[in-house]
């Protein structure tokens, strides 16, 4: 392929730039920790190379600090802090911040080629109002009965299982409402997707007025945050991400067919409607990990996908994986604007995907009808 | 690869209409057997059956022996590959990988081309055309470009059969001949059986070496081009009258078509399946009457004469052109 080549630059060029967005991420905020050591205390994680690789590292300061030979002077206490800072703060949120944006474009690329629709993205089949309504559900009820059994656990551990739920519930009702005869239209699934979104939607609306002293956690969930979150979160959503980014990469070639027309899918040996289900079921999985441990965060899953495209092209064995890893980068740095833009609050990290996303999508429209 | 469809039924959905009343055809291996009829009479719905991609409810169909219906999507798409009425485009696909996607039936869950693939994708662009337009996007070519890239595509799963839905559908009159040589080509040349569904009848009737005619979802006839192409036909079936000549350098049907019928209910009646001989006013443009109509270029005669000449060795499948003459 001609392509290959710079293929696979670009995508050096982009793994590059995920590394250096975590270690940004790491060291910017609050409590100011040099990108350096930032970089030390993640390094010194790796497993079995790390140590060699961390103390190598610490002989880079005095390169550019100026000091004399041997580590440079830090405080023990100093350090130790800053060690719980990173790894224990910041490093749970950034991983999550990868895996939730890697999810995100991952599937929105993948629903871009199945449904053959430009404006697909995660949500567009019901997996987000539907994690509204768990998340909506689990929030009051906590506040409200104070669910006995779950009380005993924070609200941060349990609400993504509510979401979760939701999410996965809504989706089956959309799938089930569309099928016919063991026969998915696609137009036919992508409506049920909007319209038991928006009737969805609507209870979220009713519970969210009933909600009283409630409503701003409801909020702020809906809004999308990476914040306070804890290796808990990211265990719960890894394998959903990772095993389901890997299955659809390895499908590239059938999103290719598929990505021509159901019906030339068919012809060229594509078993379409298993095919379909395939995808639906992974992406719903992925989309409710992702949004069940951090709110609705928009724009990631169909602005990445476009700008991947643009730069390696519409085959989707390098589209899905390459957006993925765009997808990863992207609400890293989103998720660190939004710490670091008015300290000390922070704003929702889906406020930052949207401003930024919604002006180059539209961008984006602009280029195509000129080209 | 001999194709034969025996007697299929179907209708989409378990409750829908029924499209194919029971509709037979042979495709004797290495022709271009073409496919035509008013709108909605199931020419479509016949190729997607012989495809493999629509099941029929009844009957069979029958590639090189084996039942269509016994395959694997995957298995199917080794044997017979189509080209459908163009469906959009929305990716920019390179041409090559538009091509190299035809190789996909060939290659394990994982596997990626290997040169050998790259080869013979080459080999299909050549074959149309196309090799010229490798590295373009998909989404740049004019209809007529893409028309012969997507053959190629299906000419890279090296079918013994090959479909085509209206290849030649919104193309300029050099570019439908040109596909039509090609499809022409592919069966004669290559030995790859071509059904083709087509609604010019002067190209069908120029390039097809049989036609089956379809009407409502029944044979109307079937058999050489001289043998379907006729002015009882082609009022019976679609409700024009026409004048059908033959150019004799070529001794292929020409069909001019005179004016929609009075009784246009011909056709509407023929598409509920009713037997129409209530208002039979119309001129039949009897017999050898051609040029006596007016209006037809000398050098045509009436081919009345040639439907005794080549109905002796027709592949017994029309059974609807007999049961429409009785009715």
């Amino acid at each position: 392929m001609p392509r290959s080549r710079a293929n696979r630059t670009r995508i050096t060029l982009l793994v590059a730039a995920m590394l250096a967005v975590v270690v940004w991420a790491a060291s910017a905020g609050t409590a100011g920790i040099p990108t350096s050591l930032a970089l030390r205390i993640i390094v010194s994680r790796i497993p079995v190379v790390g140590r060699a690789l961390a103390a190598w590292l610490e002989s880079w300061p005095r390169l550019w600090s100026g000091h004399g030979p041997g580590p440079m002077p830090i405080d023990q206490s100093v350090l130790e802090s800053a060690e719980i800072i990173v790894l224990e703060v910041r490093l749970p949120r950034i991983v999550l911040g990868l895996l939730v944006g890697a999810g995100l474009a991952a599937t929105g690329a993948s629903f871009q080629g199945l449904f053959r629709n430009p404006l697909a993205d995660p949500y567009i089949i019901g997996a987000s109002s539907g994690a509204a309504l768990g998340a909506s559900i689990g929030i009051l009820s906590a506040g409200r009965v104070g669910l006995a059994a779950l009380s005993l656990s924070s609200p941060s551990s349990y609400i993504p299982i509510f979401a979760f739920i939701g999410a996965v519930i809504t989706v089956l009702f959309v799938y089930a409402l569309s099928t016919v005869d063991g026969h998915m239209p696609t137009d036919t699934f992508l409506l049920a997707g909007v319209v038991v979104g928006s009737f969805v939607w609507a209870l979220v609306s009713f519970l969210m007025v009933t909600a009283g002293e409630d409503l701003p956690k409801v909020v702020m969930w809906l809004m999308g945050s990476l914040s306070a979150k804890s290796w808990a979160h990211v265990r719960m959503t890894a394998p959903y991400v990772l095993a389901g980014t890997a299955v659809l990469t390895a499908l590239g070639r059938d999103f290719n067919l598929a990505a021509c027309g159901e019906e030339s899918a068919r012809y060229m040996g594509l078993d379409v409607e298993r095919f379909k289900k395939v995808v639906i079921a992974l992406g719903s999985l992925i989309t409710a990990a992702a949004v069940s441990s951090s709110g609705l965060i928009g724009f990631v899953g169909l602005v990445v996908p476009h700008i991947a495209r643009m730069m390696i092209g519409p085959d989707h064995r390098s589209l899905i994986p390459v957006s993925a890893l765009g997808g990863a980068v992207f609400m890293v740095a989103a998720d660190t604007l939004s710490r670091v833009i008015i300290p000390p609050r922070e704003v929702p990290v889906g406020v930052i995907t949207a401003m930024a996303g919604a002006p180059f999508f539209f961008y984006l429209l602009r280029l195509r009808k000129r080209g | 690869m001999r194709v034969e469809v025996r007697d299929v039924r179907f209708g989409y959905g378990a409750s829908g209409p029924e499209v194919l009343h029971g509709v037979s055809l042979a495709a004797e291996s290495g022709t271009l057997h073409g496919v035509i009829g008013p709108n909605g009479s199931g020419k479509s719905t016949l190729l997607r059956v012989i495809g493999g991609v629509a099941g029929p409810s009844s009957g069979s169909v029958s590639l090189g022996g084996q039942d269509i219906g016994g395959l694997s999507p995957r298995q199917a798409a080794q044997v017979v590959a189509a080209v459908g009425a163009a469906e959009a485009v929305i990716f920019p696909f390179t041409v090559e990988e538009t091509v190299l996607m035809g190789r996909s039936p060939h290659l394990h869950f994982l596997a990626s081309e290997t040169a050998l693939d790259v080869a013979k994708a080459r080999e299909a662009m050549e074959r149309t055309g196309v090799a010229h337009l490798a590295e373009r996007r998909i989404t740049s070519l004019s209809s007529g470009e893409r028309q012969r890239v997507l053959i190629a595509r299906a000419l890279a799963q090296e079918p013994r059969v090959l479909l085509l839905d209206e290849p030649t559908a919104h193309l300029d009159v050099n570019f439908q001949v040109e596909i039509m040589e090609l499809a022409q080509a592919l069966a004669h040349e290559s030995g790859i059986t071509t059904v083709a569904v087509l609604h010019d009848l002067n190209l069908a009737g120029r390039y097809c070496d049989r036609i089956t005619m379809l009407s409502s979802g029944q044979v109307a006839a079937c058999g050489a081009p001289g043998e379907v192409l006729t002015e009882e036909h082609l009022l019976d079936v679609y409700g024009v009258r026409a004048i059908v000549g033959r150019r004799p350098e070529l001794d292929r049907p020409a069909v001019f078509v005179i004016s929609g019928s009075p009784r246009h209910g011909a056709r509407h009646g023929a598409q509920h399946g009713a037997p129409h001989g209530a208002p039979h006013g119309a001129p039949h443009s009897g017999g050898p009457g051609g040029p006596s109509e007016g209006g037809v270029p000398s050098g045509i005669d009436s081919i009345e004469g040639d439907r005794e000449a080549g109905s002796g060795e027709d592949p017994g499948a029309c059974s609807g052109l007999h049961r429409r003459r009785q009715g």
